[in-house]
């Protein structure tokens, strides 16, 4: 129990005082039980009170402190820092969010704000009593990472961790590196060729010794943690003798007269049994698909001296200090009969009509019939308002027009028909659907409820459709291919992999990250990152950003050989425990598991892997398990703190005489301000001005001004020449 | 019941990552809602205690409000079903008390539903204004 605790309620320049009776509450709480300082701050934040602070904690021996000022989220760790640069465990700190959640939301009732202000601090007060000095877990990191999946993101991701010296295992599923971009021939927006990209990656990756690739490959097992993940993977054998000789390994991949489904070509063609999923495919070793070889004696004979047929199953485990998980999408495969596919010929997703362009040359040929005209169905399995994919796949609607595009130019007098629900070509890709309009494609926009309806007369596809920005007139559209512009997928071994990594999917079957926009590539997983579209669909570009920044962060994890994490992790009483194994069952990261402790059966909670969500805490029959800052103590003496009467003088609002007088009050100015008063001296200065010459953002200069010109620090002296800007000069002091 | 300047005091179990941010927000955009609403940040709402609920009522909460992450629960995709279970053994415990279970809340506030908290404190205000000051409601849940 804390006795001797230091209270300091910040005025946030006005934006609590204006509202809240701030020096009230600071007199008021100095008669609080266990407060030794209680102190109403202009800026809690600035340098001088926290150097202020720190004299206190030595001054008074304070052993705990609260700051009631702004969100954690905002200073959180502004106020650890100076808990432990005073000498006290920064765990012994708590901050009462007065601002967010109290003086702006009830701007309006400036007494009632007073009140829930200081039910607020005695509750911060009350729970920094009972808190504990916990030390942070400190855990060794191995400088190695893996990298799961190696497309465009995994790929560019690896080099970038391999650059800074870590030792990266890029693990890829299939025989050969790319991923999905390559099936497509050239990329939006520099019209690059898809598969230059991939080779060129594929040699960076070579050039480094400490990246090891391995395809066919697939995660088998995962143990461990943070610093120390236990990989066993599992590499499938491409049955190739590496001793045989080249040539013959290459008129084997170009003659080899059994034929297999061409999975890389979408079906659209048979592939040899022996195969690269296209010529400059890397690694450049073709693999064998033995099982369909073998059905063949003749061919078996005839392969004999380049087939390996001891090439077994390998087994290697490695450890990784971190992973980043990038496992990319499926395409949607339409049902059978949605809008034609599989029911009617001439009847392609995108990524088949993309994979038939690029093996079609100089006509665009599908079942022997030419193809002259196009319509394009948007938004087939995203967007779907009954269906299991609400989301809208970012990338189909530029990928549509751009293939559009690309076969208009390939194979000239093509009529294309988009047949759409909104066109959603962000940014720079607008560009494409202003030069397909241009080009005289013809948009129709329909409704999600109305939908086309595509059906085969015996010679071609009609499509009926309503046209919602014709008054709903019904068209009838002859086209020789339909084209189902699909969306993207989670791919459906997410499942496998977010069991063994113990990554959350969320309701989209995509891996879910922490936050969309505070940590948007960090997963629950201490030390397992996403990147690319295995989190939601992406164009390339934000895939590779992602998964980029996902490689950032793993560098910065790797780099010092240390990481120290929060102590925020369930703790078990063992005195209490009589296990019953429901925290077991109930915890989605196996951090807790059964242990004998002097011959009693008690649970274990591996700190480690901990999460600290704390779901294992109420599904505990006997109350044995608590989640550390979060106690029983810590969250019930918070609501006595919330409800117990305050017993104040609450002033009915503060006057603006009483404002001007608080920077008298003020012991010493906020740097900010000094500099802007030297800076503008005698003279007068424009915000854009002092911006520039104090080298900040305008926005925080505009604010710093408005308190100074509140407090009657400086105050505003006529408008620039382009009456665009006031100029402000120094008032007084 | 009839008390007009009867304020129904409400406790709000927030998630630091998604709802808090959200509540937050409302504060930034000074949307109002009643002063009398008070807010706990917990790594997740799957992490709520029923006896932690239960204890608000006997201190003189009218009520409990659990902004969820809902599907955005970015520790477990059962998230929901948890904290379901856990206002489902709550509300066993506040029959027992003789509470009434219209006292317990659940709505999934995202990062930006700045209204939308606004809105569910409004609500869940009238609600309970209608059911009256809880220490009136029955003698025994008066502080034990």
């Amino acid at each position: 129990m804390k006795e001797r605790i230091g209270v300091y309620i910040c005025h946030c320049g006005g934006n609590i005082s204006d509202y809240v009776d701030v020096e009230e509450l600071g007199r008021m709480f100095h008669k609080e039980d266990g407060v030794v300082v209680s102190k109403d701050v202009m800026f809690a934040c600035a340098d001088s009170n926290q150097k202020e602070m720190i004299e206190d904690i030595k001054n008074f021996n304070l052993d705990a402190i609260v700051v009631a000022s702004c969100s954690p989220k905002l200073h959180l760790h502004t106020f650890r820092n100076v808990a432990s640069r005073g000498g006290l465990n920064p765990n012994n700190y708590v901050q009462v969010n007065v601002r967010e959640q109290c003086s702006w939301p009830h701007s309006d009732n400036p007494r009632e704000a007073t009140v829930k202000a200081a039910g607020l601090i005695r509750a911060g007060i009350k729970r920094v009593a009972h808190s504990q000095a916990l030390d942070n877990i400190e855990l060794t990191v191995k400088k190695s990472a893996l990298v799961v999946g190696a497309g465009v993101s995994g790929m560019k991701a690896a080099i970038d961790l391999a650059r800074t010296g870590n030792e990266v295992y890029l693990v890829e599923k299939d025989f050969f590196v790319g991923g999905h971009i390559v099936q497509q021939e050239t990329l939006f927006t520099t019209g690059e060729n898809s598969k230059e990209i991939v080779s060129k990656l594929f040699k960076e990756i070579k050039s480094y010794r400490n990246i090891t690739l391995f395809t066919g490959a697939t995660i088998e097992k995962v143990s461990g943690s943070l610093g120390n993940f236990h990989i066993d993977i599992k590499i499938r054998p491409r049955y190739i003798n590496t001793k045989a000789d080249y040539d013959l390994v290459v008129k084997a991949l170009n003659e080899c007269p059994v034929y297999v489904e061409d999975e890389f070509n979408l079906g659209l063609k048979k592939r040899g049994a022996i195969y690269k999923n296209y010529p400059d495919a890397m690694p450049n070793i073709p693999a064998v698909n033995l099982e369909v070889l073998q059905s063949s004696p003749e061919a078996m004979l005839q392969y004999a001296n380049i087939i390996d047929l001891n090439q077994q199953e390998e087994l290697l485990s490695f450890i990784v200090g971190g992973v980043l998980v990038t496992t990319g999408f499926d395409s949607y495969i339409p049902n059978s009969g949605e809008y034609g596919y599989k029911s009617s010929p001439y009847v392609l997703t995108l990524p088949e009509f993309n994979r038939l362009t690029e093996l079609s040359s100089n006509k665009l040929v599908f079942q022997n019939r030419e193809i002259k005209s196009v319509a394009y169905i948007y938004c087939v399995g995203s967007r779907q308002s009954k269906g299991e994919n609400r989301y809208c796949s970012r990338s189909c609607c530029t990928s549509a027009i751009f293939s559009s595009l690309n076969i208009k130019e390939k194979y000239k007098d093509i009529t294309s028909y988009h047949l759409y629900r909104d066109i959603r070509t962000y940014g720079k890709q607008e560009i494409l659907y202003e030069k397909s309009s241009n080009l005289g494609d013809i948009y129709i926009k329909f409704e999600e409820k109305e939908p086309p309806v595509v059906e085969y007369n015996g010679k071609t596809n009609v499509i009926k459709v309503k046209d919602y920005l014709s008054a709903k007139m019904e068209l009838e559209i002859e086209a020789d291919m339909v084209v189902l512009v699909t969306g993207m997928v989670s791919r459906k071994e997410s499942v496998q992999i977010s069991e063994k990594f113990k990554i959350p999917i969320g309701s989209d079957r995509f891996f879910n990250e922490i936050h969309p926009k505070l940590k948007p590539v960090e997963t629950v997983i201490k030390g397992v990152y996403i990147g690319g579209c295995c989190q939601g669909p992406k164009n390339i570009s934000e895939s590779v950003q992602s998964s980029l920044s996902a490689a950032a962060k793993i560098n910065a994890l790797l780099k010092s050989g240390t990481i120290s994490i929060d102590p925020v992790i369930a703790v078990i009483d063992e005195n209490v425990c009589t296990w019953c194994g429901k925290c077991e069952k109930v915890c989605d990261y196996t951090a807790i598991k059964e242990i004998d402790k002097d011959g009693k059966r008690v649970a274990l909670v591996n700190r480690a892997i901990c999460t600290g969500c704390g779901i294992c805490a109420p599904v505990c029959p006997v109350n044995a398990i608590e989640i550390a800052q979060y106690t029983d103590l810590e969250i019930e003496s918070m609501i006595d703190g919330f409800i117990q009467k305050i017993e104040m003088e609450v002033k009915e609002e503060t006057t603006e005489v009483q404002q001007e007088s608080e920077s008298a009050k003020m012991k010493e100015y906020p740097q900010l301000w000094k500099d802007i008063i030297q800076n503008i001296g005698e003279s007068k200065k424009t915000i854009p001005q002092l911006s520039e010459e104090l080298t900040c953002k305008s926005e925080i200069v505009t604010y710093n001004l408005m308190t100074m010109n509140k407090y009657g620090i400086i105050t505003a002296d006529g408008m620039d020449e382009d009456e665009a800007y006031y100029y402000y000069k120094v008032k007084n002091r | 019941m009839s008390n007009e300047n009867f304020k129904p005091k409400i406790l709000v179990f927030s998630t630091d990552k998604i709802s808090d941010p959200g509540i937050d927000q409302a504060g930034l955009r000074k949307l109002h809602y009643s002063p009398a609403v008070y807010v706990i940040s917990l790594p997740c709402s799957s992490g709520i205690k029923p006896k932690w609920i239960l204890h608000a009522f006997k201190r003189g909460f009218d009520g409990v409000f659990i902004a969820a992450d809902g599907h955005e629960c970015s520790f477990s995709p059962k998230c929901e079903e948890h904290t379901n279970r856990i206002i489902e053994e709550s509300q066993e415990l506040m029959k027992a008390s003789n509470i009434s279970p219209k006292r317990i809340r659940m709505a999934a506030i995202c990062s930006v539903c700045a209204e939308p908290f606004a809105n569910h404190m409004d609500n869940f205000t009238k609600i309970l204004i209608g059911l009256g000051d809880i220490s009136l409601e029955n003698n025994q849940v008066q502080n034990s």
